[in-house]
């Protein structure tokens, strides 16, 4: 039985990843989570300097989900390099960096600095974080800016580059095929949804940030027709997330049409999911006979229809 | 190292109308919980409510030979999660991790210990409590509610020795009116020499108004801070308090790693 799958020159030893913004840096999961187990470790995204982000309250439970608005509090690309990186390079684990800017030049150098690092995998481009006003969404939520920020980051590293699409267009697939027009490696999605909660006693936003990211089970149906989207319209692998909490959720998302997957809010509720997804994925790989776990990506039948349609 | 449980809820007393002490078959954690450190319940296995909730561990029970066996949690029903955890049933599983975060630093005499706690605030103080009087400090315990029928666990403070201060804000027992006032009297009338270490929790403005007072009397206070909390492992960045950086400025960080316990003075209070 085969879990290895391969997003563009990079072969992970199985489709699961843990995803950015919902594992910290990885190493804080270190002693509960066999770290080298995982597909990857995609850590919390990094722009060149640190940054505080929002003040509390930044996250609210909503029916089967949670909207997060944390800003992307985080140490900076030099202090991730120095104080984080050895200690995952030591746990063997395979490590994707989610890369922010608030400029397009800041992706830039935030990426060569990566790129010059020992223990990074592959570089994840955060051009869809919902939270933040300067920088990132605006890439993210424009063809050309896309284009422009996969392509400059494509001239400056070997690394796979993976940009982190956003769910908030209209058309989610169009942006895929951007990616892959620059030269993308391969595209993650989804990120959160922008989203709003509101306390009707206070009549108050119930997070700092009035707005913010929906994520969980809540998502999970929108998130998969949007990978079922992008299968159609690109040919680079595609790393399918949004809600993703046992081993049918994963195995959703791949037959859908994903190579490997992101799993997020479902760590914060069970943060040894990962060995009870990656069992999941190999008891159906047997009951289903299927050697090779690339096999099920974007197998999903739906010509079925006809002779025996939801006859169940 | 935290685990997680799938505890069997073994007994669950109400102690008012919103109050109740939940008591969760979890010897792995019991084992190795030490004052000031929280557990993550996940009250419902459905995905509604997702996410668990932090809770300080209030009392270790143990068998006839001493073997802790189990731990309770002190719940104010203010949503999904506290009602289901309210309205638990004996037999029922719930998914107990911990112990987490950082524990209280337990003084030893001649230093006393002045306990402040505020509302269901009280619940880290009653391990804390057995830590400090097996080392032989004296230990006070300054106490506030609403009214008193909310002053809960008297007989066992008492039990172990603790001096009692009580206040409610309709006077209905003790003190009428907040916390912080008789412990501002307390630690002006001590001598400046009579070591002290002081202990809170609870609401938000209880805390920084004690940690205004020992600040004004020179005395180390450690909070123990209640934050919405996502995962209680510092994956999420969502239970963040402001703490003086040395720049002058703040720096945020994780209250489910670098506390739930923190140096009252290092906090930047809002107000």
């Amino acid at each position: 039985m085969d879990l290895s799958v391969r997003v563009g020159t990079l072969t992970l030893k199985n489709p699961v990843i843990a995803a950015s913004g919902c594992f910290g840096y990885g190493v804080e999961y270190a002693d509960i989570v066999d770290l080298s187990s995982l597909g990857a470790v995609a850590v919390k995204g990094l722009f060149l300097a640190e940054r505080e982000g929002h003040p509390p309250p930044r996250i609210v439970e909503t029916p089967a989900g949670m909207l997060n608005a944390i800003g992307l509090q985080g140490i900076g690309v030099h202090r991730f390099v120095e104080d984080k990186l050895p200690e995952l390079r030591a746990r063997g684990a395979t490590v994707i960096v989610n890369v922010c800017g608030t400029t397009l030049d800041e992706y830039v150098e935030v990426s060569r600095i990566l790129s010059d690092a020992d223990g990074v995998a592959a570089i994840e481009l955060n051009i869809s974080c919902p939270n933040i006003k300067e920088g990132g969404i605006q890439f993210g939520c424009s063809l050309n800016g896309t284009f422009d920020v996969v392509s400059a980051v494509r001239k400056v590293t070997r690394l796979p580059v993976i940009p982190k699409l956003t769910p908030n267009v209209t058309d989610v697939a169009s942006f895929a095929r951007s990616a892959e027009d620059a030269g993308a490696d391969a595209v993650s999605l989804v990120n959160t949804f922008l989203a709003m909660v509101i306390d009707v006693e206070t009549r108050r936003p119930k997070i700092s940030n009035v707005v913010g990211g929906l994520s969980g089970p809540a998502i999970r149906p929108i998130a998969v027709r949007m990978v079922y989207e992008c299968r159609q319209a690109v040919k680079i692998p595609i790393i399918g997330m949004g809600g993703i909490a046992d081993a049918r959720d994963a195995l959703e998302f791949m037959i859908a049409g994903a190579t490997a997957v992101q799993v997020g809010t479902a760590n914060f509720v069970d943060p040894f999911i990962w060995t009870k997804l990656l069992d999941g994925i190999r008891e159906y790989m047997q009951r289903h006979a299927v050697a090779n776990v690339s096999d099920l990506t974007g197998t999903v039948d739906t010509h079925a229809g006809d002779k025996e349609w939801i006859s169940s | 190292m935290p685990v997680d449980v799938a505890a069997e809820v073994i007994a669950n007393r109400p102690l008012s109308s919103d109050y109740n002490v939940l008591a969760l078959s979890a010897p792995e954690i019991a084992a190795t919980a030490l004052p000031g450190q929280f557990v993550m319940i996940k009250a419902s296995a459905r995905a509604d409510p997702l996410l668990r909730r932090p809770f300080s561990i209030f009392e270790i029970a143990r068998d006839g030979r001493g073997t802790p066996t189990a731990i309770t949690v002190l719940s104010k029903r203010i949503g999904p999660s506290t009602s289901a955890i309210y309205d638990a049933a004996v037999g029922q599983r719930m998914a107990c991790l911990g112990p987490l975060g950082r524990p209280f630093s337990v003084v030893d005499p001649p230093s006393e210990a002045w306990m402040i706690a505020g509302g269901v605030g009280l619940a880290p103080f009653a391990t804390l409590t057995e830590s400090l009087r097996a080392r032989g400090v004296t230990t006070t315990l300054f106490y506030g509610a609403r009214r008193a029928r909310e002053l809960f666990y008297l007989d066992f403070f008492r039990a172990h020795g603790v001096n009692l201060v009580l206040t409610t804000e309709d006077g209905s027992a003790g003190e009428k009116g907040r916390v912080v006032a008789p412990l501002d009297r307390a630690l002006g009338s001590r001598s400046a020499g009579a070591p002290v270490m002081l202990y809170a929790c609870g609401p938000e403005g209880m805390l920084a108004a004690t940690a205004r007072t020992a600040m004004k009397y020179s005395r180390t206070c450690q909070v123990s801070v209640e934050r919405i909390m996502g995962c209680g492992l510092g994956g999420c960045y969502s239970c963040v308090v402001p703490m003086r950086s040395e720049s002058g400025g703040f720096h945020h960080v994780r209250s489910c790693i670098a506390g739930p316990v923190l140096a009252a003075d290092q906090i930047v209070w809002k107000g």
